[in-house]
C-alpha cells in the first residue's frame, strides 16, 4: 500500500507546510461529516437497492477522508494520528463546510445536499491531479473517479425527483430552497486558497466556480426546480470552525467510542 | 421526460442484471433487481453487483421482457435431449493440429 504522503514530500517551509495541512482538513472533514450523515441511511433508505448506493457512497467518502486526514496528521509532525483527528478533536476544529454537516431530512433532502456536494467536488477533485503537492494529486486521481460516479448518482435522482410527482417536486425544490446557502461555501476563496493558487497546490478556484455554477443551473433547469434568488455564498464557516448546531450531535455520535474507551483495539 | 408515478409502486419493476467479467467472456446472470427506470437500474446494478469487482460492463433488462418456458415445459422441451448420445460431438476425431 502506497503511504498516503512520503517523508521525502513534506515542504520545507513551514508556512506552505501548515497551509497545505489546513486544506486537507478542510478537504478530509468534508468528507468525514457528509460520509457519516450517509452512514446514517444504512437500514433506512427508502428502497434496498438505495440503501446499497448511500452506504456505497459513504464508504467512498470515508476512504478519501481518512487519506486527507493521514497527509494532515504527517504535514503536522506531531504525535496526532489520523484517527486523533477524526475522533478527537472538537466542534471548533472541525474545517467542513456547513452543507456537509445539515441533516439527512427526506430522501429529498439528502439528494440535493449531495448533488450540490458532488456538483462541486468532482471538478474539484479533476483539477487537483495537476496539484504540484503529490500526495494530493494522487488522492484526487483515484477519488474523482469515485465522486464523477458520486455526482452522476446523484444528479439522476435530483431529477427524477424534480421532474416526478407533484409530492416528490414539492421536497425536492423545498430542499434546495433550504440547502441553498450553503453550496457556495465549498469553493469559496479566502487568503488560504490564494497562498495555495500561488505555490501550484490547487488550481484557480474562479473558473471550477462558474463551470459548477453553469452545471447546477442546467441540472435544475432539468430537473423543473428553480434556483432561489439568493446568491452563493451566503451561508459560510465551517471552515473557521463556527458551525451550525447539528455538528455537535453528529460528533457526539461519531466520536462516543473513542473517547469513551481511549485506546479501545478490536 | 415524467418517469412514472413512483408513489404507486415505490420500488419501481423488476430487473434481470447481466454482468461480464473479462473481454469476450459472455454477460452472466448476476441478479435482480428493483429500479423506477433503466437509467436507475444501471446504476443500482453497478452499485448492487459490480462493487466487488471485477465487472467491465454491465447489461439490464426488465424482467417483464424476459420470456420464459413453464415447468409444464420441462417434459417436451427438455428431457428429449436426455437420450439422444448422438447429437454430442464425440464421435468425431479431432485432428491433432486443431486440439487445444
Amino acid at each position: 500500500v502506497t503511504p498516503a504522503l512520503r517523508s521525502s514530500e513534506i515542504p520545507a517551509d513551514p508556512r506552505l507546510r501548515a497551509d497545505v495541512a489546513e486544506y486537507c482538513l478542510r478537504l478530509g472533514d468534508d468528507r468525514l461529516v457528509l460520509g457519516h450523515r450517509l452512514s446514517e441511511w444504512c437500514g433506512h433508505a427508502p428502497i434496498l437497492e438505495e440503501d446499497i448506493a448511500l452506504t456505497n457512497i459513504a464508504l467512498d467518502l470515508l476512504g478519501q477522508a481518512t487519506t486527507c486526514l493521514e497527509i494532515a496528521a504527517a504535514l503536522e509532525r506531531s504525535e496526532r494520528s489520523a484517527d486523533a483527528l477524526a475522533f478527537l478533536r472538537d466542534v471548533r476544529q472541525f474545517r467542513n463546510a456547513l452543507l456537509a454537516e445539515q441533516p439527512n431530512g427526506d430522501f429529498a433532502a439528502t439528494i440535493v445536499r449531495q448533488f450540490l456536494f458532488d456538483a462541486a467536488a468532482s471538478p474539484l477533485l479533476a483539477a487537483l491531479t495537476g496539484s504540484s503537492f503529490a500526495p494530493l494529486a494522487r488522492l484526487a486521481t483515484r477519488a474523482a473517479k469515485e465522486t464523477a460516479y458520486h455526482l452522476r448518482h446523484s444528479r439522476t435522482w435530483l431529477v427524477r425527483l424534480g421532474d416526478g410527482t407533484a409530492k416528490s417536486q414539492r421536497r425536492a425544490q423545498r430542499a434546495v430552497d433550504e440547502l441553498w446557502a450553503y453550496a457556495g461555501e465549498l469553493l469559496a476563496a479566502d487568503d488560504l486558497t490564494a497562498r495555495l493558487h500561488a505555490a501550484g497546490v490547487l488550481p484557480d478556484l474562479a473558473p471550477i466556480r462558474e463551470h459548477v455554477a453553469a452545471d447546477i443551473a442546467a441540472a435544475l433547469h432539468e430537473a423543473t426546480l428553480r434556483a432561489p434568488a439568493v446568491e452563493p455564498p451566503s451561508l459560510t464557516g465551517g471552515r473557521s470552525g463556527l458551525h451550525s448546531e447539528h455538528l455537535g450531535r453528529l460528533l457526539d455520535e461519531m466520536q462516543i467510542l473513542p473517547r469513551s474507551h481511549p485506546g479501545a483495539r478490536w | 421526460m415524467r418517469t412514472g408515478d413512483l408513489a404507486a409502486d415505490a420500488q419501481g419493476p423488476l430487473w434481470e442484471v447481466f454482468a461480464q467479467e473479462r473481454p469476450g467472456a459472455p454477460h452472466e446472470h448476476v441478479g435482480s433487481l428493483h429500479a423506477p427506470d433503466a437509467a436507475i437500474a444501471l446504476q443500482h446494478a453497478r452499485d448492487v453487483y459490480a462493487r466487488r469487482g471485477p465487472v467491465i460492463s454491465l447489461w439490464v433488462v426488465e424482467s417483464a421482457h424476459i420470456v420464459a418456458s413453464s415447468p409444464d415445459d420441462a417434459g417436451p422441451f427438455f428431457d428429449p435431449a436426455d437420450d439422444k448420445a448422438y447429437r454430442h460431438p464425440q464421435f468425431y476425431k479431432i485432428p491433432r493440429a486443431v486440439r487445444l
